[in-house]
This record gives C-alpha cells, structure tokens and sequence, in this order.
C-alpha cells in the first residue's frame, strides 16, 4: 500500500488559538510549517472561550501592571504554578493582545478609544479584553485570517499559497513517530476517507487543548479527549500535576442536553449573584483566610465595589473558580440547591434588559434557545461542570520543548506547570498566544540547528497495523459504551470531590476498561466513521484518566483543582511537589519532582506575611532561591 | 418523559444513498444533535455527523432538518409536532461526503480569495485608537459562526452548480463589509472586488441568507445593500463615472 506522504520543518498538531499563533511564529521564521486540524479550520475549543484574554495593559486601572498579574496568577494557583512560566505570561501578554490588534482583531472599546477590559474572579485589576462574550472566537478569527493573509503573500510571492503554511483540516494523528531518540513525523488517518497520512517533520509542536471528554458532565466539545497529553506520554515525555482538573463553577444544569455547557463568569463579573434555594447570598460564608484581605464579607460593601473598586473589596462571587465551584457544591449537597441540582445566578436584578443583552448577547441567546429561560427577567440554573486541566506537558518554560523528547513542544491547555492548581479566568487565552508563540519561535530555532530527521519504514508499518487493527476484530467491544463507562467512573471517583478509596478504585476500573479497549471492534467502513475515530480517542482519553487517578491519589491534600474529603486543606509540603507522569508501554507511572522555587525578585513582589500561608518556614527563611 | 420519536436519516456518499427511518428515544430538552447521537451510539455506529460545541457557537452541525437548513444543536426536538417524524439530510449546496457530512471546502477556497486585512504600515502595537460605535459595525459581522447555512441556502448556488466559480456567497460578502467598515484597514476597492470578483451583483437580495443565520446576523440589510448602494451610486452614476474616468480615482 502507498501511503500519502507530506514533509515539512514544523508539523503543529491542533488548530486553537496556541497551534496557530506557533504556526505564524514557525513560518514568519521562514519555515513550511503544517497545521493539523482534527475538526474542519476554525471550529477549534478557543471560540468556546467568552469572558475575555487577561492582560495587564492597565487600559481601564492605571494601577495595573505585570507583577499585580504575576500575583494574581500564583495565587490563584495556590504557588504551585511554575513561577517562570506565569512570569513570562504576565510580562509578554500585553504585546500578544495588541499584536492582535495590528492584525484586524476588533476588541470593545473604552471612552478613550483604547482596549477596554473588564473584571475576573481572581484579577485585582479589570484586566480581560473582551469582545462581548465571545473573546475566543474573535480570537481564532483573528489567527484563522492571519494564517490567509501569509498565504496570500506566498501566493504572490511564489505563485502558490499553500508552499509554505497548510491546513490539514478533518486530520488525526494516532502516533508522534522518532529515530535515533528524536522527533521524526507523525502519523495519522484523513478523518473523511480513512486514508493513513505521514508526517515526516523533525519538530513538533503540541497543541492540542484539553481533556474534558474524559469526563461525564463538561464544557469541551468532542475535540477534547487529552490527544496530546497521550501522544506526549507514548512519545517518551512526562505529564505535570495531572490532578488539577478545573472544574468551572457556572455550567448549565437544565435541561439534561445542555447540562455542563459553560455559563460565562463575565455573568458574574458584570454583577450576577449566586443564591440557593431559600434565597440567600450563600458566597460570603465561603471565603477562605488568604483571601479575606481582598473579599467583601457583607452585602453592602459587595454591592458598593461595582461603583467604587479603590475603597470596597470584591464579591465573593469573584473569588477563583475552585472555590466558587466547591461552595456550590456544598450548597447542593446540603439540600440547599435548586430543582434541578443547581444554585441560582442572577443577573437580572443588577442590570437593564438592554445592558444584559449587549454585554452578554451569546448567553441570553444560549439559555433562551436551549432551556428557555429569559436572563433578562429570571435567573440561571449553574453548576460545576469539568471545563479545564491545569496538568499537562512538562516543558521548558521559555521554549515550550518538552522535557526529554527533542524536537518536541507543547502549548496552550496541553501544557503544564502555568496555572499552577487552579487556572484563572481570562489566563487561558494569553498562554495560547504567549507559549504559542513561544513554541513556534522555538521549534523554528530547534529545526534550523538540528536539520531533518528522516522516518524509518519499521515506524510506519508499527503504526499503520495499529489504525488497521479495530476493523480486523469481530464481535469485540463497542467504542461508546466503554467510553460511557470511563465518563461514568471518572464522574463519581475522580470528580470534583475525592477520597483514597474511591481513587482507588477508579484506577482498577480505569485499568480494566484498558484492558478491554484493546478488543474495540468497528463496524462500517473507513470512510468518516465515528465509531472508529472514537476508538482512537478513547485509548487516548484512559492514558489521561489513569495519570489523573494515580497522581491524584498521591497528592495527599486539598488544594485548587484537587479536593480531598480525607485530606482537606491545603498542605505547605505539598507546595513543592510536582507530580510527574511517565507511560513504559504498559501503565502510567506517576512520581514526586521538587517544584522549583522562586528566585529572590519574584519572592520579593510579595508581603512575606501572605507567603507565610504557602510557604514552610524554611522556605521564607531562605527568601528565593539566589 | 421519555417518548419515541421518529426519525428519518439520509444515509448513503457521493454515489447513492437514501432516507431511512429510525425510532428513537427523546426526552424533554432535547435537541436534534442530541438524538442523532443516540442513534449513533446505539443503532449505527458509523452514522457520520459532524459537531463540536453542541452550544451553537462553533457552526459545525449544519444541517437540512425538515427541507430548513439548521444548527441541529440549537434545533430544539419539542419545536416540533409530537407525533411529527423529523427528517434531516446533508446541506444540499454541497457535495456530499457520507451521511450528514459534506465536503464544505468551496467556503475554505473562498475565504483565501478575498483579500486580507490591511493596516496602516506604521500602526504600532497598542497605538490603535477607535470608538465603540465605530467598531460595533464589524463586529456585527464577526460574530460570524461559519456554519454556512447562509450559503447552503443562497439560491444563487444552491441550484447552480455552475456560479459557484464567480460568487463568493453571503458569508464572504459579510466579510468584505467587515473589513470595508473596520476603522483601520486601508485597503482600497474592497466594494469594487466584490463586485466585480466575488459576485456581489448576482445577489438579488432575497434575504434567505439573514433569515437562517444563527447569529441573526443582518447580512443583507447591513452588509450586502449597504454595498450594492456605494456600488450603483459610484459604479453607474454617469457624473461620478466619468470623475473617475478623468481622475482617476476609484473611491469604492
């Protein structure tokens, strides 16, 4: 059989906002840079994101500046962040938002014409630029239409426009393929006709979202089933802190269909306010020590913020997303919840009907579409649904290169360490444009020292046998229902609250659907076959499931994205232990690594006494590692 | 709650295919996407589908559901009669791949003809300065889901195969309007190319296109009239004709 074959400097696996900002990098570099869509170009997860890219331009509070964003970046990740990486976010993410602009991006406006920005839970400062409620779509347009217009010019320059920068639209990759203990190509299927395509490429950059199809009740489309956390992990890298699952305070609840859809926190920023069943403002009962310097305990002074931000603490409803995410579901549990198992979000009572519609257009439209319900004039019905994964691909922070793979990289939710335990809103949306760019730079700088890498025949017919074997069974197990099982036990053992005991049982169940997943069995041809694609996901997604169990039950302690009824609170010798995730070919091996820590002039941007609640005495005695 | 709906599903690829009937299950709030998907995961396992968001905001499960092009998504089962069958096909503008997918790719080959945006050479990052007002005339159109149903239902090329070459269709004509009406870019005759490149004189403003779009995006009102007008008025105006012809300036 002859298979297609294509050859390039860069192949970027996923087609988000961090893929294609690596893909402009790598090929403003003067490279051929290949982009592999798994959906049809410019569907990808980004234009899910609503509230707005956090970037301290300091548009709106002139008080702004990177280090308020440095901070609010490591607290809200409770200092397990990897201190480098959020520096480079807060420091680089103003130039990546006005880079956007340059190149056609329209964001709302303040009075002075400039970028507006709004508030975030967990953002000191009104910090996200924002287009409406739909940031990320503006963002993957922006991207999309930058990757024509390099096209365009190679089509004048050279007479055809994809020479130097081509979508693969509809396109998996099952395996990232290596010679000699270095990247060499991928290899992957054409979603529509089943055809096996070959990659040959000495980097490859990662960059392929999130996790959340692992997962019964989440805000990720079909896309997000952990495909470059797997391929990272079978490539020879290591996944960080595979524990830290965001669970996003606000989905939907009612009805089932639309249940874990996102419900934007700008609904809270813009003044929403999270009830329960007998009316009460339950947020303030929730606010833990180290925030109640900067949170509002009472009503009044939370009503005053929105007028006065400079002599008034926040609402609680501001708090980061896992706290919010853990009192709701606390408020349910306790019987306090709403018919449907939620808790109330009410915008309707802090502004006009006209204001609402402006400000947050695609939710009025999502809730009056889909459940009915008018947010102008009632409340919304929210709940916790699985939206982000903190953990990911260990990497280098200023080249994105993935630890131990050379000629490897990784961007965007797909990569680990930025967020620490618990991401902030608004933060995703300039990593994808810091570390996509970044990753680019990088590859672009790894290819041109290091040169091709050709593929060997042995690694194209290992991996050509593995797409083949799921039609060459018969009778065997059925992709949907084992994918069901696996959402199901990741639901009730590995959800938002866990203990040891249901940990370990997840990982004995996680294994045995392993081991039957090796008998997955198609029926129907190649030809655009979900059956088939989603049995390729599906191995992908028990990689992500098993690494997420064994690192979470190793972390004994509670802290952002991890909750531990055994264990509650947060740990200070838990702080600096990250957990690495290795694959051997048969299971995840999961160990301790020493968290870096910080260096005296990040330490110092600090009040040592806030430290002190992070942080053992040694560590603060030591006051930053040089 | 639960109830048995019927569901008749165009099956078959570019060579055959036909409609078949399934009965399944629905329940209250449920979407078209909802149950294709319980077809899928229960009775074929190979029916092809595409969607992402299942939240109206990605634009892939466009769809024909009773003859109407559709987000089957946001395509609620109860706005149907109970007792109703439900039928649902691919997007007849576009050939056909298998089942409920086609093969959409004239939009991706349009959207690298039309020219990109183009910024003042010394724009410097973070220098931009614009209005709110001024800026909410684009985003209008950047709202824009790509889920071509806009496309899939313009007249213009859903029966003629043959205008496909010369018109670039709704969408594209929402894109020109966008960057015409963007406050930086300074590209000249973006009105003239739509025109006279991308088939903007074939539209006769049916307005089949405003009334699918998801987005209640008015595409013909303010995006495509809005053009035709500048067109007619500089284009065909015997004053400004000959002005342009002796200053050579072309204005549009």
């Amino acid at each position: 059989m002859t298979i297609e074959r294509h050859n390039y400097d860069v192949l970027i696996i996923g087609a988000g906002g961090a893929g294609l900002r690596a893909a402009v990098e790598a090929r403003e570099a003067g490279l051929r840079v290949a982009i592999i869509c798994k959906s049809l170009f410019g569907k990808a997860h980004t234009v899910m994101a609503e509230g707005g890219a956090a970037a301290s331009m300091g548009n709106v509070n002139d008080n702004d500046n990177w280090m308020v964003h440095f901070r609010d970046t490591m607290r809200g990740g409770k200092f397990l962040n990897h201190y480098r990486m959020a520096e480079l976010h807060a420091k680089e993410a103003p130039d990546r938002i006005w880079e956007l602009e340059v190149w056609g991006a329209l964001f709302d406006r303040t009075k002075e014409g400039k970028i507006s920005q709004r508030n975030f839970g967990g953002h000191e400062y009104p910090r996200l630029a924002h287009v409406g409620d739909r940031t990320g779509l503006e963002l993957i347009r922006t991207m999309q239409q930058r990757i024509v217009a390099l096209q365009q010019q190679d089509g004048r320059d050279f007479g055809d426009m994809e020479c130097n920068i081509k979508v693969f639209a509809e396109l998996t990759i099952i395996d990232i393929l290596k010679e000699n203990g270095k990247v060499s190509g991928a290899y992957g299927y054409w979603r529509e006709t089943g055809a096996e395509v070959l990659f040959e490429a000495p980097a490859v950059v990662i960059a392929t979202g999130g996790v959340g199809k692992t997962f019964k009740i989440t805000s990720n489309s079909w896309e997000g089933t952990g495909d470059g956390h797997a391929l990272a992990l079978k490539a020879g890298a290591n996944l960080v802190d595979m524990e830290f699952l965001q669970f996003h305070p606000t989905g939907m609840v009612w009805p089932p269909s639309v249940r874990g859809i996102l419900v934007t926190e700008s609904v809270r920023g813009e003044g929403g306010v999270l009830t329960n069943n007998v009316g009460e403002r339950f947020m303030f009962k929730y606010i833990p020590e180290v925030f109640k310097k900067m949170y509002a305990d009472n009503e009044e002074e939370a009503d005053r913020w929105y007028e006065d931000q400079d002599n008034n603490r926040r609402p609680p409803e501001l708090l980061p997303r896992d706290e919010v995410a853990r009192a709701i579901n606390t408020e349910v549990k306790a019987g306090r919840g709403t018919e449907h198992g939620g808790v109330f979000l009410d915008v309707s009572k802090r502004l006009s009907a006209e204001v609402i519609k402006k400000r947050l257009p695609s939710m009025w439209h999502q809730f009056y579409e889909l459940a009915g319900v008018d947010i102008t004039k009632e409340p919304m019905e929210v709940g916790p649904t699985c939206h982000y994964v903190m953990g990911g691909v260990e990497v280098e922070p200023d080249t994105a290169a993935a630890v131990g793979v050379p000629g490897l990289f990784a961007a965007g939710e797909v990569a680990g360490g930025m967020h620490g335990s618990n991401r902030l809103g608004g933060n995703s949306l300039t990593d994808l444009l810091v570390f996509g760019r970044r990753a680019g730079a990088a590859a672009a700088q790894y290819v041109k020292n290091s040169g091709k890498n050709p593929v060997s025949e042995a690694a194209i017919t290992a991996a050509a046998a593995k797409i083949q074997a799921p039609f060459d069974r018969e009778g065997g197990e059925n992709s949907y229902s084992l994918h069901a099982e696996l959402q199901e036990i990741t639901h009730n053992l590995v959800g938002i609250i866990r203990t040891g005991a249901e940990l370990q049982s997840a990982i004995e169940k996680i294994a045995d659907i392993r081991k039957r997943s090796a008998n997955v069995s198609v029926s129907g041809g190649r030809k655009f076959n979900p059956g088939f694609h989603l049995a390729f996901d599906l191995d992908n997604m028990l990689l992500v499931a098993e690494s997420t169990a064994k690192s979470a039950i190793a972390r004994e302690e509670s802290r952002g994205g991890h909750t531990r009824d055994d264990f509650p609170g947060m740990n200070n010798k838990w702080r600096q232990v990250n957990h690495i995730s290795s694959f051997d070919g048969t299971k995840v091996n999961v160990r301790e690594q020493v968290l870096p820590m910080l260096p005296k002039e990040l330490f110092d941007l600090f009040d040592v006494h806030e430290l002190e609640k992070y942080m053992t005495p040694e560590e603060i005695a030591k006051g930053g590692s040089n | 709650m639960a109830r048995k709906l019927n569901l008749r599903i165009w099956r078959g690829d570019s060579d055959s295919g036909e409609l078949k009937d399934v009965q399944v299950e629905v329940n209250e709030g449920e979407v078209v996407l909802d149950v294709i998907h319980r077809v899928q995961a229960t009775q074929m396992g190979d029916l092809a589908v595409r969607w992402n968001c299942k939240a109206g905001k990605c634009g892939s499960c466009s769809m024909e559901i009773n003859g109407k092009p559709r987000l089957a998504c946001m395509t609620q089962v109860a706005s149907y009669p109970e007792g109703e069958t439900i039928t649902v096909t691919p997007l007849r503008a576009f050939p056909v791949i298998k089942d409920l997918v086609t093969d959409v790719s004239f939009n991706y080959k349009k959207a690298m003809e039309i020219p990109a945006y183009a910024p003042p050479a010394d724009l410097a990052p973070g220098d931009a300065r614009m209005q709110q007002v001024d800026v909410e005339r684009s985003q209008e159109f950047r709202k824009c889901i790509e889920c071509f149903l806009c496309q899939d239902v313009c007249h213009v090329v859903r029966d003629h195969e043959e205008n496909k070459k010369s018109f670039a269709g709704p969408r594209f004509f929402i894109r020109i309007a966008e960057l015409d009406m963007h406050p930086l870019d300074i590209l000249k005759n973006r009105k003239k190319t739509a025109q006279e490149e991308h088939g903007l004189g074939m539209c006769n403003i049916t307005k089949c296109c405003t009334e699918v779009c998801p987005e209640h995006i008015r595409i013909t009102d303010n995006a495509i009239i809005p053009m035709k007008e500048r067109v007619v008025d500089i284009k065909y105006d015997p004053a400004r004709w000959l002005g342009s012809k002796i200053r050579k300036r072309e204005g549009l």
